[in-house]
Parts: structure tokens; sequence; C-alpha cells
């Protein structure tokens, strides 16, 4: 660590130089700060999954009550989209679409990653701040206008990209097949590159943090598993978001210039389209590519904040601490040779399909470790139920159940009779979507006070984690039934022919449960914006913890530690260990004579 | 005007909120600061929720166990289930364990007064436990999972009936191979209105292939190859009730195979089928729509446009006399040409 006096150094210059009073432009917009641009990703992902979630309210109307009014459709989607309160089909494949992507792209990849990974890597290895602040602002202002040019999309002509969050071409290729494959489809696809930059400028700069801005002690093996988290996340983003501009680039090519990529023998509009040799599934199999490591980059945070929540509030050493970071390195492993399991019924050689069964079940090892390794750190624990441990142990339940129906999933055979079917929507719901959401809301909670130096109303987080969680199942769980009875996915209806009629009352609970728990929501986003202003001051390590965040100064100081940075002595999971005067040991505090480091690993 | 009331209303909850915390305030408690009071509150709601939960579950699985899997009505598709219920098995143990000790020891394990944590860092022989034991149990599930693969995947035997199912927006076609066993040529490139496929009718083994519109007729007891096509994007071939399905990709052929075990008519006599029919048409007569019979479908699963969610067609599952009567009735495509 040769070059860390170094840079330390230069940030110490860097700091002295900030004295001077800065304008607020510099300040909270263009801010090379990583607390700010924590906030910044949070604010602006907070707004994204609102109006993600308003489009899933929008569609949960059509689906429980299909062909009824409501005044609340025709309000939003107005009259072109939402005639007489009713969707319109394309629109309502519209909404699914862009639901998929805001959610699955700008809140839980830029939104969760954004603002933790941030906020925590150059807190919680001791560093003033990323290694390059400029590159950081970058990155999100990347996201931002990649925000922009997506929710744009909603105002054109056409109507928004409907092709389903994957685009599959042909169907995302041709406007002939759909009016959203046309400037609405060319949008998403800008949007989706310049987020791609945003996330690859991120990655790479939490990734040179954490390799080359860890204080002194703080080894490898000392560091919070968060931490282990976001790394593996942003090695996985950076190996995998290329390979999503490549597919994302050769479709535009396909769209605007006449290239054969993935189109071939297409007769549609009432006449053969010139491109011939391309093939559909190769689009498949890039997407996937990405699209799977994907869903570690949206898990392995969650999981992270999950392990450094769970242990301070049950003030208990993460069990398995060594075993943890083994999972998150297999699970990270393995989740790039795993992509062909969305793909098991695609024409795909079966010898194919049958090597990718085998490596998907494997995942199902590191991630059971994981299981068992949070319940066994909840036993015999001291549980202090903070909002934020609730929603990590919903964490832990939705990731086990979710990852469960997996296993049926990944079984090709099994997959034949369930694919594409609400089986998996409830799966991945349940897995990815849950599970990463529960983690974001354990991780505001947690670190509210590290970010905007207050706490959030307790009873208001309670309640909004009581109505979420209920909902949340209630919404996806019953969604196992409905696959295994054979209904498709991405039905504007399930009533255009009689076979489903008998299981519209399922849809009728699950649209319930959504609706309240999006109304929940509002909790949250009112104590959220309240708290910032009139929440109750926060101490400085409110929650005991052990991790250096929590020795920094309450107020928002460029450049972390006021004095010298802490230097670290010991692994951050001492808690309740015997013989010491509190439950808790800051890792600043040195190793007594004869003290074994690191839980005796 | 809405926008009005919405304000007005974030800033009476605001305000509420305000008075409430003075209140508190005044009372001198701490009201943010959480407290044993709550450790112990959440402790029950978590054990609470998991009783919850778990009758959630059963009575989902009670309500739902005759909908779900609906009667498999071809020969794999009865192994198939088979498995699917011995995976389901397993994972429905794993889920009722792993949610009840969660949820059971944080409730157990809520802060006391007096309480304190037991230092457990790791422990070596645990660990080995739940890596092992879960690695044996998914060997048995692959090896399980492949074998039935292998059975579903291997090519189709050289007397199974070949018919075409090309897909277009939002419909499907058949078309059967005729008394040579082989379908003719077809390019996306001779599609006129006519000729809705694009087939080769240079091709002798075009002349006797026969194409339908609305329902395909098969025999049961008799092996069936579809070989799949789209003209236009991607298109799936569902069919719940022979558990196969099939992508229809534009550029390449697909095809899967199955042996219906089931009639049409003979499920129109079973018990569960006739009660589901019953259910159904009791909804449909309180909308006023036409009552129901039952049919097997073959369904379009594959995102596709704006009409996807009404792209299907029936599929009649005849006796094989049936079968040859209705085959028989049919002319081939040129011949109606």
């Amino acid at each position: 660590m040769d070059n860390h006096g170094h840079t330390e150094h230069a940030l110490e210059h860097a700091h002295a130089d900030h004295h001077h009073e800065e304008s607020f432009i510099t300040k909270y917009i263009f801010s090379m700060d990583h607390k700010v641009i924590a906030r910044q990703f949070l604010i602006t992902a907070v707004f994204m999954a609102l109006v993600g979630m308003v489009m899933s309210t929008l569609f949960r109307l059509q689906l429980g009550w299909p062909g009824q009014k409501f005044w609340l459709i025709e309000f939003l989607l107005g009259d072109k989209w939402g005639k007489d309160g009713i969707v319109d089909p394309n629109m309502y494949l519209a909404l699914v679409t862009i639901h998929g992507t805001i959610m699955v792209f700008f809140l839980l990849t830029g939104g969760l990653s954004g603002t933790f990974s941030n906020l925590l890597i150059p807190y919680q290895v001791g560093a003033r701040d990323m290694a390059s602040g400029f590159l950081n602002m970058l990155s999100f202002w990347f996201f931002f206008v990649s925000s922009v040019v997506m929710l744009s999309s909603l105002f054109i002509e056409g109507g928004p990209a409907s092709a389903g969050w994957t685009v599959y071409p042909p169907l995302s290729a041709l406007p002939q097949a759909i009016p959203g494959s046309g400037l609405g489809m060319t949008l998403w696809l800008v949007s989706i590159t310049l987020f791609v930059i945003s996330a690859l400028l991120g990655g790479l700069n939490y990734i040179i943090t954490i390799f080359n801005l860890r204080t002194k002690g703080m080894s490898m093996t000392r560091m919070p598993l968060t931490v282990w988290a976001f790394l593996v996340t942003a090695i996985l983003g950076v190996l995998s978001f290329p390979v999503l501009v490549s597919a994302v680039v050769l479709l535009l090519m396909d769209r605007s210039f006449g290239t054969s990529f993935y189109l071939s023998d297409i007769y549609i509009g009432g006449q053969a389209l010139e491109q011939s040799g391309g093939s559909p599934i190769l689009y498949q199999h890039l997407f996937w590519f990405l699209g799977h490591p994907e869903v570690y980059i949206v898990l392995l945070p969650a999981l992270g904040i999950a392990s450094e929540v769970i242990s301070t509030n049950a003030r208990k050493p993460i069990f398995g601490y060594r075993a943890m970071i083994g999972s998150i390195l297999a699970i990270g492993f393995l989740s790039f040779i795993v992509w062909g399991h969305h793909m098991f019924i695609t024409g795909m050689n079966p010898f194919l399909g049958s090597v990718f069964v085998f490596t998907t079940l494997l995942i199902a090892i590191p991630s059971a470790v994981k299981a068992f390794n949070y319940i066994t750190t909840l036993w015999k624990g001291n549980i202090k139920f903070t909002p934020a441990m609730l929603f990590a142990i919903g964490l832990v339940s939705t990731f086990v159940t979710g990852g469960v129906t997996g296993i049926i999933l990944a079984d090709s055979a099994l997959d034949v009779p369930v694919h594409d079917t609400y089986f998996v929507v409830g799966h991945f719901h349940i897995v990815m979507g849950l599970s990463a959401v529960l983690g974001m809301f354990a991780g505001v909670y947690h670190w509210f006070p590290k970010l905007f130096l207050r706490h959030m109303n307790k009873k208001m987080g309670y309640l909004h984690f009581w109505l979420t969680f209920i909902c949340a199942y209630g919404v996806f769980f019953p969604m196992h039934f409905l696959g295994l009875a054979g209904v498709p996915r991405r039905y504007y209806t399930n009533s255009a022919f009689p076979m489903f009629d008998h299981l519209v009352n399922i849809n009728v609970m699950i649209s319930t449960f959504a609706i309240i728990g999006a109304l929940a929501q509002f909790i949250f986003v009112f104590n959220f914006f309240y708290s910032i202003f009139r929440g109750t001051k926060s101490e400085k390590n409110p929650w005991h913890g052990n991790t250096l965040e929590w020795t920094t100064p309450m107020a928002h100081t460029h450049g972390n530690w006021p004095g010298a940075l802490p230097v670290v002595y010991r692994w951050p999971y001492d808690y309740s260990k015997p013989g010491k005067q509190l439950d808790y040991v800051p890792q600043t505090v040195p190793l007594e004579e004869g003290e074994v480091d690191g839980g005796g690993h | 005007m809405i926008y009005a009331a919405i304000v007005l209303l974030i800033i009476a909850v605001a305000q509420l909120v305000r008075v409430f915390e003075l209140a508190s305030e005044l009372k001198g408690e701490k009201s943010n600061e959480v407290t044993y009071k709550d450790h112990r509150n959440q402790g029950r709601m978590m054990f609470a929720f998991l009783i919850a939960f778990m009758l959630f579950f059963v009575w989902q699985v009670v309500k739902y166990k005759d909908a779900i899997l609906p009667v498999a009505a071809s020969v794999h598709g009865k192994d198939l289930d088979w498995l699917m219920w011995f995976n389901m098995g397993l994972i429905t143990i794993v889920f009722v364990v792993i949610n009840f000790l969660l949820f059971y020891f944080s409730y157990k394990y809520y802060s006391r007064p007096d309480s304190q944590a037991t230092y457990l860092p790791h422990n070596n022989k645990l660990e080995l436990i739940w890596t092992v034991v879960p690695a044996i149990v998914l060997a048995v599930i692959i090896i399980l999972g492949l074998k039935m693969w292998n059975t579903i995947t291997e090519p189709a035997s050289k007397d199974a009936i070949v018919i075409q199912l090309y897909a277009k927006q939002f419909d499907w076609t058949a078309r059967y191979a005729g008394k040579d066993s082989t379908l003719g040529h077809s390019n996306f490139k001779l599609i006129d209105g006519a000729n809705a496929l694009g087939i080769d009718t240079l091709d002798p083994h075009s002349m006797d292939d026969i194409v339908v519109h609305g329902e395909l007729h098969i025999p049961v007891g008799r092996q069936v190859e579809f070989k799949i096509n789209s003209r236009d994007v991607i298109h799936s071939a569902f069919m719940p009730h022979f558990r196969i399905q099939m992508n229809a990709v534009p550029g390449m052929t697909t095809s899967m195979h199955m042996t219906p075990s089931i009639t049409t008519e003979e499920m129109r006599k079973r018990p569960e089928v006739i009660a589901q029919v019953k259910m159904i048409n009791e909804i449909r007569a309180k909308k006023g729509e036409d009552p129901y019979e039952f049919n097997f479908l073959l369904l379009c699963n594959k995102i596709c446009g704006a009409s996807h969610s009404n792209m299907q067609m029936n599929v009649v599952v005849d006796t094989p006399e049936q079968y040859e009567a209705w085959l028989a009735k049919q002319k081939p495509f040129l011949a109606k040409k």
C-alpha cells in the first residue's frame, strides 16, 4: 500500500482547499463527495421507484378487474392510453416493460449500489472519499440523464418500449410488430446505454477504492461483509454490463441501419423483410450473459446490508464470516455460467441445457450456507428490533421462500410446464425483487443517521415494514398457484378465453394486496422526507456498531474524519465478546494481549 | 384542485405528527428511541407472522390444489408431474423449516433488559453439515431432473405424426405432413394472401400437406412431433395439459413431441374436470357469458404484441378411428388452391 500515504496526502490537500465556502451548486448538485452522491442516487431512485410502483398499480387494476373502468387509469394515462378508464393493451405491455426496467435497473442496480456502495465503501474501509470523485460524479449524472431519457419515453407518440423488460427481438426490433418498438424503443436503448456507462464508472471506482484506499490495518479479512458484497457486485457489473451494451448496440443497428444480427426470415406487415442470417437467440445469449449476473448485482448488496444489520442488531458476530465471504465469491463466480437456464425452451441444444441445469443448481449450495448462517446469527442473540432489523429478517425470509422455487425453474424438465408463467413472476419477484427492496429499506433505516444525521420515525417504520411485508407475500405467493395452473405471464387479461376463469379470484386478491402495499409506501416516503428535515437528531453511534462509519463525527465534513484516518485493529464483528465491558468493540480498539482477532477463524 | 388537496393533506399529516411528537416530549419520553417494549412487541409480531404465514400457505394449498397442475394428458406428463410433486415436497420442507427457524428465533431471542448474546463466531462442523447436506439433496434433484429431461428431448420416433405449428401475430396454423410423412419446403418469401405459410408448391412433398386453422386434431396413444416456426416475432407453443412448451423462433425450426394419453371426450367425463368446468360456468353465468366446454388448448406463451393474451388454438384428441375419419375429410393444401 505504497501509494496510500500519497493519496491521503493529496486528499488532505484537497480537504484543506475545501475550507472555503462551497456554493450550493458544487456542494449539492455537481458534488464529488461520496456522501452527497449517495444521497443523490437514493433520492433519484426513490422517485423512479414510485413511478415503477404506480405503473404496477395500474396493471394490477387491469388484471384484478379486467375491463372495469377506473378513474385513476384515465387520469394518469389520458384519453389515448386509458380511454374510459380501461388500459389499452399496448399500454399494458408498455407498463409491464417499463415497470420491470425501472425496478431492475434504476431502483435495484443504480439505486441500491449507487446509494450504499457510495456511502459505505469509503466510510467502512476508512477512506476520505472514492478513488475518483470526478468519475463518481459522472456516474451519478449519467444515471440521472439515463433516468430522464427513460421517463421521457413515456410521453411520446407511440408510447414507451413494450416488448417486455428483456426486449427480445424481433418484437423489439420491428415497429410494425408493436407500437412501442418505434421511438420508444430507441429511447430505451439509449437510456440503457447511458445507464451502463454510469454502472461501469461507479463499479470501477468501487473496485479501485476497495483495493487501494483501505486504511491501515484494514486487511481484506477485516472488511465488513457489506464491502465484500459491494466489491463482488462491482466486479460482476464491470464484467457483464459491457456485454449488455454490445447486445443493445447490435439491436440498435438492426433497427436503424438494416443489419441482420438478430433478424432472419421475417414476413410482417404484408412484406418479406430483407434481413437474413441473423438469430434472435443470439440476442438472448448476450442479454442473459448480463441478465443473470444482474440478478446477483441486485441481490448481493442487499445480502451484504442484511449481514451488517443482522449482526449489529442481534448483538452477535455474523456466523461463519469466512464462509459468508466464500459464498459471496462462489455465487459471483457461478452467476456467470448459468445464463442458459432462461433459455431451456428456445430450441437450444438439450445437452447444453443439461450443463446449465447443473451449474444453476450448484448456486443453491452457497445460498443455503448464507441462509443458515443468518439464522445461526439470530440463534441465542439479543435481538434489537429496530425497523432496519425487521427489514433484514424479512429479507432472509424472502431470500429463502423465493430461492427454493428456483430449484424447480432451474430443473429444465420441470421448467417446461411453468416457463413464462406466473410461477416465474412469483419466483423472481420474491427472491430478487423483494429481497433487494427489503435490503434497501433496511439500509435506509439503518444508515439514515449517516445519510441525513437524523433518525427516521420508528413507529412509521414498524407500520411500513409490516404492511409492506404482509402485502408483498400476499401479492407474490399466490402467483405460484396461478403459474402451476398454467397461466402465462404478460397476458393483458386471463379471461380472453374461459380456461382460467375459475382463477379470477386469485387475481382479485393479488391486486388488493398490491394496492394496499403500494399505499403503504407513502408512509415511507412521508417518513423519509419528513425525517430529513424534522427527524430526531442522531448520536454518533446510535446502534452501537463496530464499523468505521460510526467513528465519524455527526456532520457532513469533507474527508470524513477531521483528523488522521482511523487505524483498524480487529474484524468488525466483535459483538458480545466475552470479557469485554460493552457488548461491542469498535474496529479501532486495539487487541488486548493474547486476544484473538476474527472470532478465532 | 386534486394537487391542492394532496398538498393540504401532506401538510395536515405533518402537523399531526409534530403534535404527537411534542406531546410525547412533554411527557418526557424520547419517543423515537427503540425500547425494550418495542423489542418485545416486534418479537411477538414475528411469531404471529409465522403462524399467519403458514396458515396462509396451507389455506392456499387447500383452496387451489385442484386448479394447480391440471390433469396431465400425455404419457410423459404423468412422470413429469410425479417429479414436480417430489421436488415441490422437498422445497416445501425447506421453506417451512427455514421460515419457522427464522421467525421463531427472532421471537425467542428478542432483547430483554437482562439478556446477553452468546459469542459464537463460527462452528466448522455445523457449516460442513449445511454445505454437504444440500449438496447431496441437489445431486438427487439433478440426476432425476436430467433423466426426465433426456426423455423429453430425445429424438421423436420415426413413425410419429409430424405436424407443423406455424405462428404469426396473432394466431396459429397447423400443417400435417400428409401421406408421405414429410412436410414440403416453405419459404417466407413465398408468403402471400392465399399461402400464409409460404409453402413451396413446386416441392413434391407439399402435394399432400394439409393446412388447418382453428382446431388441431391428434389421435390418442400415438406420438406426435410438432415442428414449430414463426414468421414474424418469437412466440411460444404452450400446451399446459400435455406439459410441453417450445418457442417459435423466426429463422429456425424448433420441435417438441409427446404422446397424448386421454381423449378430449374422456377428459370431459373426468370428475375433476367436470367440477372445474362447473365452477367456471357459474362464474361465466354471473357475467352473462356463454357456457364453457372443456378443450385442450395451444397457447402463445411469449410476449408477441397487443393480442398476445388471445392467441390460442383448440387441440382435439380423438380416438384413432375418429382421427382417421377427420383426416379423410381434410383436403390437401394444393387441392384447395
